[in-house]
């Protein structure tokens, strides 16, 4: 598939001489969904506004759909669908109206019938005429949604869509991603909300201080990151680890009574073969056995306090 | 050119405009009323005439420019600052627009308002006292030119205002005052010579002689001298939004 995002070099220093972007390199596929994940101030809501176009680059290169954000605006932010961070909507003006204003603002005909079909999709249809400000925190978001969809993007960027919203709305959110991936939309998401990124993104970038630490395959990630625990419950409680046992990686916890292994999936070798060949030499019961994968939650703090170190 | 974008933007606008449409037509109404009974009846009935022309009548041209001047410079103002409080100027920034297009649309509507406004007074002014309208077509020439080059410094204000204060500030502590001391109520003639002067570096007296004259055919100032004014300060106004535009000054971080 073809770049439908490209970002070379990008940096953004602001006039405080605060550097929010070092140099950020990224492409992204048509149809894809990636997730941006990074601690506050990290640089995601400068990444995203610079491509959309609200902060001016100090440099770098940034395309889409192959259309250059600063010599040919028009036709890259056409295709740019933004719904921001901060819940910004005018208060007095009816939800139908704001939306139609959105569709109009990029030049598009009139399409009550496209309006409706977005409006009945984020459950906002019996709110169309109510004033913005009638409406709850998640309703509100709903309406940005439907701005940023109403002139049909190819691109869209969601700045942390889901923080401060009830998991009901969250979950239909994922859903709406889903369908407008189905529709070949791409879709650039930021989120504090690691399990977000998890259910609906196809690869996750991690930023941190303005620079991509990486950007990877979501399952790769979670393969060549993630370590493995395996938990041994034994029938009797332990004291201390037997000598006989001891190796890197093994603990004992809960109330001595499980044997806690921790290891590389990707090592050549994992250590459980002799673990288990060791506990039945030591002659100890087992009463249960179990593996857990380290969510991507672990593995981005980990990559974050790298960073930091 | 987006020309669906200014019609979104105009639109926009108007809506905001049309709920509350009530006091956009009643306040224009009881001011000018106030003033007909204030300056026309009871003052106005010691003051004879002004340059042949009964004092009741001699207002209206002022009148109406000042209304339309503060109105154009409100609403455009207002217009452009609203969503850069409430943070709505996002859309804005990243929808495919060129700054022209967001200028017509603002603009354009802060000076359809102001029109209509002005409009509003001449009618309610008929309804008090007599008076002609010489060069009609001139008139409505003076009136949309005025509309739209205080629309444009009413954008520059809302662009550079950081917040309601600042926004009420120019309005306040310079617009009124050279509205006032521009001629809206008193031939510049009658001031003493020094500050006929003065006044006439004041440049909303070329805007309310010009007018003036487009009613009673007889003006402070040449009228070609009063074109020239507000045409030099319509590109004076476009000079500087190009500038903000150009620059991205108090827009783009």
């Amino acid at each position: 598939m073809s770049a439908m995002l490209s970002i070379r070099d990008l940096r953004k220093t602001y006039d405080g001489g605060f550097q929010a972007l070092k140099g950020v390199t990224l492409e992204i596929r048509e149809g894809e969904i990636i997730a941006l994940l990074g601690p506050n101030g990290a640089g995601k809501t400068t990444l995203i506004s610079t491509v959309c176009g609200i902060t001016t680059p100090t440099s770098g290169k940034v395309t889409v759909g192959g259309h250059d954000i600063l010599t040919d605006f028009r036709a890259a932010r056409a295709l740019i669908g933004l719904v921001p961070q901060e819940v910004s909507l005018e208060p007095f003006e009816k939800v139908i109206k704001t939306v139609r204003f959105s569709r109009g603002l990029f030049g598009h005909r009139r399409d009550e019938a496209l309006i409706e079909k977005i409006l009945r999709r984020l459950s906002l249809w019996d709110k169309r005429n109510a004033q913005i400000k009638e409406l709850s925190g998640g309703m509100k978001r709903r309406v940005l949604i439907a701005k940023a969809l109403a002139h049909e993007p190819r691109v869209l960027f969601l700045d942390e869509p889901t923080a401060g919203v009830d998991v009901e709305l969250r979950k239909d959110m994922w859903g709406i991603v889903a369908d407008l991936k189905a529709d070949g939309v791409t879709i650039i998401l930021t989120t504090h909300y690691i399990e977000e990124a998890e259910a609906i993104a196809d690869r996750i970038g991690v930023i941190n201080g303005g620079e991509l630490l990486l950007v990877e395959d979501k399952d790769r990630l979670m393969t060549r990151l993630g370590k493995k625990r395996i938990e041994v419950h034994l029938s009797e409680p332990l004291d201390a680890i037997p000598p006989a046992l001891a190796q890197p990686g093994l603990s004992l916890e809960g109330e001595g009574d499980v044997l806690m292994f921790e290891y590389d999936t990707q090592a050549e070798r994992t250590g459980i073969t002799k673990l288990l060949n060791d506990i039945a030499g030591a002659g100890l019961v087992l009463r249960d056995l179990s593996t857990r994968q380290s969510s991507l939650e672990e593995i981005f703090v980990d990559l974050v306090t790298e960073g930091r170190s | 050119m987006n020309w669906g974008a200014i019609a979104a933007i105009y639109r926009f606008e108007m809506s905001r405009f049309f709920r509350t449409l009530m006091q956009s037509f009643l306040s224009p109404v009881l001011s000018t009323s106030l003033y007909f009974v204030v300056f026309g009846t009871a003052i106005g009935s010691r003051i004879e005439q002004v340059e042949g022309i009964s004092y009741g009548a001699f207002i209206v041209p002022g009148l109406i420019m000042l209304s339309v001047i503060t109105q154009s410079i409100s609403n455009a103002s207002f217009g452009i600052y609203f969503p850069k409080f409430i943070g709505t100027i996002y859309e804005l920034l990243s929808a495919p627009v060129t700054f022209l297009e967001i200028v017509l649309g603002y603009v354009g509507a802060a000076a359809t308002k102001a029109l209509f406004i002005g409009t509003v007074i001449l009618c309610t002014a008929a309804l008090f006292v007599d008076f002609p309208i010489a060069h009609p077509l001139a008139m409505v020439l003076f009136l949309v030119l005025t509309c739209l080059s205080f629309a444009l410094m009413g954008f520059i204000i809302g662009i550079w205002a950081k917040n309601f204060e600042q926004l009420q500030l120019v309005p306040l502590l310079v617009v009124t005052p050279l509205v006032f001391l521009g001629g809206s109520f008193y031939s510049i003639t009658m001031l003493p010579p020094v500050w006929q002067t003065i006044t006439l570096f004041n440049p909303v007296v070329y805007l309310i002689s010009g007018f003036r004259w487009s009613f009673f055919d007889a003006a402070d100032v040449p009228v070609g001298l009063s074109l020239l004014a507000i045409a030099g300060f319509t590109c004076l106004c476009l000079g500087v939004i190009w500038w903000i535009f150009r620059t991205g000054w108090r827009i783009r971080s």
